[in-house]
């Protein structure tokens, strides 16, 4: 059982950090930063 | 180490939230590093923040004008589901560990789950589909873009870790609440109060960065297995577990958040960590690791 599941999650680590980085380079991490460096107000019940 | 855990908890919520000046301000941490998200449910709107909530980080993608899918999140919540699945709830969520603080308040009766445990369960799932995936890409403004529907309708840790700070040091924003105000409110209210009764309420019937990280938890680098040869079917596993575990049984759970006390209790050592246990076992240890 060990064995079997041994690979699936560094394949699976593997594939969450390219898509980190295909992410981040297709601007997305932009987004994130434009949205969380100003106060959120549908965040805080507000908007 | 006794209270290790709690350490640690109260360690890395002091740490991605340390940005003192937004707390002495009213005003929110704008540098880099918010690009960048943090593990646990954490609101970026918190004056302390310095990363972002990923469940947040997720709608503002999918939110935004022409996209359908944000591979940077979910990559993110990918690759930290597969390192360590649901011990991110329990080691290293703010939310999570407020309400295991509240959970200590003394009550006559404390329960383990709450009537209609299996339907409640499911409701998280719901939630994900619904409020973070469905409603953001969907119901859009003449501009194109959705609102953040869970963090607007649902997420108690946003009113607590960010509402409630910001209404009290901003005056503007204390004068701007209104309805949902006292909607989300009331939602933090019934949880707190849920969370004196239940372990963790909203980790286990709502919160849908548990449902992603808990579909993780069979595979995880940082996962539970039990050595069929050594159980000996004694129970005390789910006697200990506080979120009614049957761990012998599914060592796998989506609920389990790795708090460790089955293994504390395990009275042949039988339930171990297979990467850890291979760690020890070729450094030339012989006793199980500690999580």
């Amino acid at each position: 059982m060990t064995r079997r599941k041994a690979w699936i999650a560094p394949a699976l680590l593997l594939v969450g950090i390219g898509m980190m980085i295909y992410g981040a380079m297709d601007g997305e991490a932009e987004i994130v930063l434009r949205k969380a460096a100003t106060i959120c107000l549908e965040c805080i019940g507000v908007g | 180490m006794k209270h290790l855990r709690l350490i640690v908890q109260a360690c890395f919520a002091a740490l991605t939230n340390g940005y003192v000046r937004g707390f002495v301000e009213g005003k929110i941490y704008s540098g880099p590093l918010k690009q960048l998200c943090v593990p646990g449910l954490n609101c970026y709107s918190c004056p302390g923040a310095l990363g972002a909530c990923p469940i947040g980080a997720l709608q503002a993608v999918l939110g935004s004008r022409g996209r359908q899918f944000s591979f940077y999140a979910i990559g993110f919540l990918v690759a930290v589901g597969a390192l360590c699945g649901r011990f991110v709830c329990g080691w290293l969520c703010p939310f999570g560990l407020f309400q295991e603080l509240v959970h200590k308040i003394p009550f006559p009766k404390k329960l383990k789950k709450l009537p209609g445990d299996k339907f409640l369960r499911a409701l998280k799932y719901i939630v994900l589909v619904l409020f973070v995936v469905i409603l953001p890409l969907t119901v859009v403004n003449i501009v194109g873009i959705g609102d953040p529907w869970f963090c607007k309708y649902i997420c108690p840790s946003g009113m607590l870790f960010g509402g409630i700070p910001l209404t009290i040091l901003d005056e503007g924003i204390r004068s701007a609440a209104g309805m949902l105000f006292a909607w989300k409110f009331f939602i933090l209210a019934v949880v707190i109060l849920l969370s004196i009764v239940v372990y963790r309420p909203f980790c286990r019937y709502l919160c849908p960065l548990g449902a992603i990280y808990g579909l993780f938890n069979p595979v995880a680098l940082l996962r539970y297995e039990v050595d069929s040869d050594k159980c000996i079917d004694c129970g005390k596993c789910k006697k200990s577990c506080p979120m009614d575990i049957d761990l012998h049984k599914e060592p796998g759970s989506k609920l389990c958040v790795r708090c460790g006390k089955c293994k504390k209790n395990c009275p042949t050592g039988a339930i171990y960590n297979p990467v850890l246990a291979a760690m020890h076992k070729h450094a030339g240890h012989t006793k199980n690791p500690s999580v």
